[in-house]
């Protein structure tokens, strides 16, 4: 996982402590970064259509009609399912219950996450034997099939006991990594020192130790997003949630039902796909940015990898680029130019 | 000493960072290693020691830049030099510790903590000489640990069970293990005391009478290079502002910083004098003070320094032969703006 890659000894060297970076400073370079700029993009596309996309479907995702199995047209964008239903009306109305449940679990999840994995990390004795085994038991879970089974039982499965269910499932990678974290960071000097000068345990918690977790959490909220949506798309794939509230897992559960992909009716199950697939490379993408920002090592100032490689520059360990400023004094190099 | 050059660093410029934020670390640095020489460089904390070190050998982490420069190893003579920064990567990794090895800075980390010793060593043998057998690794290994003085014992010992010292003549031997031409000691004895660190040095320069290598000597210690070194080049700012023999750097300092350098730390013979410290604060590099990056905290500054910006230039005065400095005071046909503490003694007696 990228996060462990977070280097402390270098993260101890860089010269702006977390600290004393302002949130409105941190925002400026994440955004500097085009993964977080395109990833931010997308998602904000995707949370545009959960708010508008009920009202902006062009037809009822329920309405039947005679018109079945038609492929992409005006009248229907991404064509009809073997019920003559709009399936970019299906799409639509389904974005809103996709995004509150990922977003919602995600921030949930993290949300434990936190309270376990810097608790944990921080208390000693009992109670950090008690919140590392928890941590534990939910990491070995299968997750899925413990999810199917609560969201089986509850009567009435809306968005939000989903949404429930997959926190509650999901939060322990993100604990166990920000345990790690918060365990390397109580051990380091500055946290002896505060603790030498007589600060409470609430202020090291929440101004030596949070901050500089910053980027780890989220990182960890990122990931839980991506692993909710993916999660709830499960669920109402397998038929788990209920039918009647619609979302792209829905969608490709009617499509798997009426064999679509047997059949070869494309536009009923790649959309949905897509859909998934883009807003997951959305998250993956913001991760990345995050960890650039957070990985000194990745870091390349505030210039693109893609230009690097224009420039000629290759940042590696124990070969230093060099790029000469005055480049025609090689001839080599003028006979390539020329 | 008038030998022929080893190692040529020629105007040798540093960015860290790649796009507009870069900061320029050194800029245009030029030093001349000979045969058989103990070059030091003396500056304070961030003046760009260790970045030249670093650059010089191609060992610059990321965002480490070379924007130019060159850095020219002479080889037996007749040989034409060979530039270690347009070398390619192969090249590089073969030629890097057999011509020029590095002793780092930190030697408590330097060492790999799961590895015995002699794996350690050996490696580095194996890394360069894929022919060489288990057997003459091992010799070799046993010949650089009695070579730095650690008994032959400790070739199974873990880093963890050396002292400093002990690490660090560890580190010592795995530059030697090649037989390099030049070593580059990067403030080698900064973690040990006093006493360690005078037994190290000692038994380098002993090893260089041996083994006839020359020798890199970066430390903030000014004290320490005017007893061992034999030519010391000041750097301030990312430049060299002055490059003499020990002794007469110790004695006429030329540059004010130099001069300001010296009176930081009690002299080691002769009489007592107030030790003074440099006032204000090391230049920042992203924010250079405009013409000589000292003037702000010189004590002899005029107006012409906030402009011009001084070349590092021949001392102009009789008897300064192969002294270099970067200093307007000294460039003037007015010499009697030269203050007496940085004007040749002989002149100054007679005024």
């Amino acid at each position: 996982m990228t996060i462990l890659g977070t280097d402390t000894a270098v993260a101890d060297a860089s010269p702006a402590p977390a600290a004393v970076r302002s949130p409105r400073r941190i925002g400026r370079r994440l955004l500097a970064n085009a993964k977080v700029r395109i990833g931010l993009t997308i998602v904000a596309v995707f949370w545009l259509l959960a708010i508008v996309g009920a009202w902006l479907a062009p037809h009822d995702p329920n309405e039947l009609s005679p018109d079945t199995l038609q492929g992409p047209s005006a009248g229907h964008w991404l064509g009809t399912t073997t019920t003559g239903q709009d399936i970019a009306s299906q799409l639509l109305a389904g974005t809103r219950p996709v995004m509150l449940v990922a977003f919602g679990s995600g921030a949930i999840a993290t949300v434990i996450a936190m309270v376990v994995g810097v608790a944990g990390g921080f208390l000693s004795g009992w109670a950090e034997e008690v919140l590392s085994m928890l941590t534990n038991i939910f990491l070995v879970l299968p997750a899925v099939p413990l999810m199917i089974i609560v969201a089986s039982q509850l009567p009435q499965v809306g968005s939000w006991a989903v949404a429930l269910v997959i926190a509650l499932t999901g939060w322990a990678w993100g604990a166990r990594i920000l345990r790690a974290q918060t365990l390397s960071l109580r051990a380091r000097d500055f946290v002896q020192a505060a603790r030498a000068n007589g600060e409470s345990t609430r202020r090291i918690v929440f101004f030596e130790i949070i901050p500089n977790l910053a980027t780890v959490i989220a990182t960890s909220l990122v990931m839980t997003t991506l692993f909710a949506l993916l999660a709830v798309v499960t669920l109402s794939f397998i038929g788990v949630t209920s039918l009647s509230d619609w979302n792209w897992g829905t969608v490709l559960y009617w499509a798997q039902t009426q064999q679509a992909l047997q059949r070869g009716l494309w536009w009923w199950f790649i959309p949905p796909g897509l859909c998934i697939a883009i807003l997951g490379m959305a998250l993956a993408l913001i991760n990345f940015g995050i960890d650039e920002y957070a990985n000194p090592r990745l870091r390349i100032g505030s210039v693109g990898a893609a230009r690097l490689r224009r420039q000629g520059i290759r940042p590696r360990v124990g070969f230093t680029p060099v790029r000469r400023t005055a480049p025609a004094r090689d001839p080599l190099d003028e006979r390539r130019a020329g | 000493m008038v030998t022929d050059p080893i190692l040529e660093i020629r105007d040798l410029r540093v960015d860290y960072g790649y796009g507009a934020d870069a900061v320029t670390a050194l800029s245009g640095v030029s030093l001349t290693l000979h045969r058989g020489e103990i070059l030091g460089i003396a500056g304070e904390s961030g003046c760009g020691k260790s970045t030249l070190a670093y650059a010089a050998t191609r060992l610059l982490p990321p965002p480490g830049l070379v924007t130019g420069g060159a850095v020219l190893l002479h080889g037996a003579p007749g040989t034409p030099p060979v530039d270690l920064l347009s070398l390619p990567d192969a090249a590089l990794r073969s030629r890097r510790w057999r011509d020029v090895a590095v002793v780092f800075q930190g030697a408590l980390s330097s060492l790999n903590p799961v590895h015995r010793i002699r794996t350690q060593l050996t490696d580095a043998i194996a890394a360069h000489d894929p022919s060489s057998t288990r057997r003459s690794r091992l010799d070799r290994a046993r010949e650089l640990l009695a070579m730095v003085k650690l008994p032959e014992d400790r070739l199974s010992a873990y880093p963890h069970q050396l002292s400093g010292g002990m690490r660090q003549r560890v580190m010592i031997a795995m530059a030697l293990a090649l037989e390099p031409q030049v070593l580059i000691l990067d403030e080698p004895t900064t973690a040990l005391d006093v006493v360690v660190q005078k037994q190290i040095v000692e038994q380098l320069l002993e090893l260089r009478e041996r083994l006839g290598f020359s020798v890199v000597f970066i430390t903030h210690d000014v004290s320490l290079l005017i007893s061992y070194a034999d030519r010391i080049a000041v750097m301030y700012a990312g430049e060299v502002v002055e490059v003499a023999d020990a002794e007469s750097i110790y004695r006429e300092p030329r540059h004010p910083y130099t001069h300001a350098l010296l009176n930081s730390f009690p002299p080691l013979q002769g009489p007592r004098r107030v030790v003074t410290g440099i006032g204000g604060a090391p230049p920042d590099l992203a924010a250079l003070p405009p013409g000589c990056r000292f003037h702000p905290r010189c004590p002899y500054r005029m107006p012409a320094c906030a402009e011009r910006h001084p070349g590092l230039v021949a001392s102009p005065y009789p008897g300064d032969d192969g002294r270099t400095v970067a200093c307007l005071l000294h460039g003037t046909d007015d010499t009697t703006a030269v203050p007496a503490a940085l004007a040749p003694r002989t002149r100054s007696r007679s005024a």
